[in-house]
């Protein structure tokens, strides 16, 4: 199974087993199913995609087709051990709010997101003046879903603001792990594990 | 090979065109009780030596238990062959699937038109108001009579899924796997409002007699297609009416300053209305449309839907279409919100489709898929 995603890898392989999760933005499953079969984890799925649900659930897995921003507020507090947001919070209209929620939702929080600092967005803001169209954000400024652009830097700012603890957190450089020195420059992603 | 051929057991039980007259008391949600019980069902498959493959199929106001098999009737092919036969999501290959005619319609199962044991005539308006609940607790019988114990799911669309809903509320132990198609978790003032449109159509024809016509040979066929007529626009959408009808005359050239159906949908709802009075009795209309209008799943939970939710244990599955305007997505999400807060297991999906609410009886891939994934994992 390592055909996941390198940062849902890293989430995957930090799942203890039997644990409940819930992956907010679960596409078409692909997290679920592994965790489910690897870790035997009681797995649930949001995701805003009706075709992308309909998979999901046509793969045996408990999807809910919702809106990350607007539907989270349904979970009881601490019904899950891992709420999951993987390379949507960029996505949602309140980030903030969001990660709130899943610090409500889960005793701890997995966030990935691609991290807008990369040296290769810097390099083609700063030389080319156009916002960065590269490998791991490929849509153009206009036709993109990454409606709140972030470096790892904001979020660790957010995290100290809003008082949160990080557990954990990896940094991921053409698919392999690297160090967190120099991370807001060097990594393309970050995943960090936190609680409230 | 046919599906009869494909029951190897020769129990009188089971297989098509099956009725059975239970003694009952079952009592109803009214305080009312009833005895008999007649309840016309099919059963196709087999039930298998654990008796863990057992899928009872929900129908929806008008339907009947020809779920898979032609109507003996109309001599149409089952109304939802497209999701139950061989190689399909529901396929007695695998399940042992059973349809029952609901308590108060009228292809067999007890209803108005039944016979009251206490006067030898038909109940008519005599037969007690019923519930959905009550339809549930005589599919309960029923199940009884056949030796299971336990539903692998519960199926239904539309006031399928009404049953399908109230299944493990009454039940927590007896569902393992619940499915709702374009349903609801109560009856809303416009869903009310429709049906006492359509009661109020049979009530004003005077061949109604205050629901004393089955002696008389005639029926308010008028009123009940009418009543027909209504309903049917509420099963489509503005967008389908458009594509298959728009404003075209019915093969005529120009229009004729009468009232004739001019149009082709005025002709296509006509036709729905006479071809609906031929399969279904007025007064079971009446008695159903009821139902489902005093169908409020949080009422008898201090108006909680989560508290409604609290003692069941099965997994859920609910399956909305966006144009579907009588019991829109709005309303499923109500129902998972509350599965949610009860800390139940859900899988909710809104599918596209033109058709409106009858999309779920209609050609639907992507409904076939999210049945059958479901349904596997359920197993």
């Amino acid at each position: 199974m390592s055909l996941l995603r390198p940062d849902l890898a890293v989430i995957a392989d930090h799942i203890p087993d039997g644990a409940r999760v819930l992956d907010v933005g679960c596409g078409d499953g692909a997290l679920l199913s592994d965790i489910r079969l690897r870790k035997h984890a009681d797995v649930r799925g949001l995701e805003i995609d009706p075709a992308n649900v309909a998979a999901a659930v046509g793969r045996g897995l408990p999807v809910v087709q919702g809106d990350a921003d607007t539907d989270l507020g349904y979970y009881p507090d601490k019904s899950f051990d891992f709420a999951i947001l993987s390379q949507t919070l960029q996505t949602t209209r309140r980030p903030d709010k969001v990660v709130e929620e899943l610090l409500r939702i889960g005793k701890q929080a997995f966030v990935s997101f691609p991290n807008f600092a990369h040296w290769r967005g810097r390099l083609s803001l700063l030389w080319g003046g156009r916002m960065p169209v590269t490998r791991l954000l490929p849509e153009r400024w206009y036709d993109t879903p990454n409606i709140h652009h972030l470096t790892i830097d904001d979020f660790r700012a957010l995290v100290r603001e809003r008082g949160w603890t990080i557990d954990a957190q990896w940094f991921l450089n053409d698919e392999r792990t690297t160090g967190s020195a120099n991370a807001n420059l060097f990594a393309e992603h970050a995943v960090f594990l936190l609680h409230a | 090979m046919s599906m009869d051929s494909a029951i190897a057991s020769t129990d009188q039980r089971f297989g098509l065109r099956r009725s059975v007259r239970l003694p009952g008391p079952l009592r109803l949600d009214s305080g009312a009780s009833l005895t008999p019980v007649d309840i016309a069902y099919e059963t196709y498959g087999t039930l298998n030596a654990q008796g863990s493959n057992a899928i009872l199929i929900c129908h929806a106001l008008t339907g009947d238990q020809f779920v898979a098999s032609q109507h003996p009737v109309t001599g149409k092919p089952g109304w939802w062959t497209r999701a139950v036969g061989p190689g399909k999501p529901i396929d007695p290959e695998r399940h042992f699937i059973v349809c029952a005619n609901v308590l108060g319609s009228c292809l067999g199962s007890s209803g108005p038109a039944s016979t009251d044991p206490a006067t030898g005539e038909p109940y008519a308006m005599r037969f007690p108001v019923i519930t959905i609940a009550d339809m549930v607790r005589a599919q309960a019988m029923l199940l009884n009579h056949l030796g299971v114990e336990q539903l692998a799911a519960v199926v239904g669309g539309s006031m399928g899924g009404m049953q399908a809903l109230v299944w493990p509320t009454l039940y927590p132990d007896r569902v393992r796997a619940v499915l709702v198609i374009a349903s609801t978790a109560r009856h809303s003032a416009q869903n009310i409002a429709f049906h006492e449109v359509g009661r109020q159509a049979i009530m004003a024809d005077p061949r109604w007699h205050g629901g004393d016509y089955y002696a008389s040979g005639d029926s308010p066929s008028a009123g009940l297609a009418v009543a027909r007529m209504a309903a049917h626009i509420t099963y489509l959408s503005e967008a389908g009416l458009t594509e298959k009808f728009g404003r075209k005359l019915q093969a005529r050239e120009a229009k004729t300053f009468g009232f004739d159906a001019d149009f082709q949908v005025e002709s296509y709802l006509r036709h729905q209305g006479i071809s609906f009075v031929e399969r279904f009795d007025a007064n079971s209309y009446l008695y159903i449309t009821r139902a489902m209008d005093y169908y409020d799943l949080a009422e008898d939970h201090d108006g909680s839907l989560a508290r409604a939710f609290s003692e069941t244990r099965a997994r859920f599955c609910l399956i909305s279409f966006d144009t579907d305007w009588l019991y829109p997505t709005a309303e499923s999400r109500v129902i998972v919100h509350a599965l949610h807060a009860a800390g139940r297991e859900v899988s909710f999906v809104e599918l596209a489709s033109p058709y409106g609410h009858d999309a779920f009886l209609l050609d639907a891939p992507d409904m076939n898929r999210v049945i059958d994934g479901f349904l596997r994992a359920c197993e």
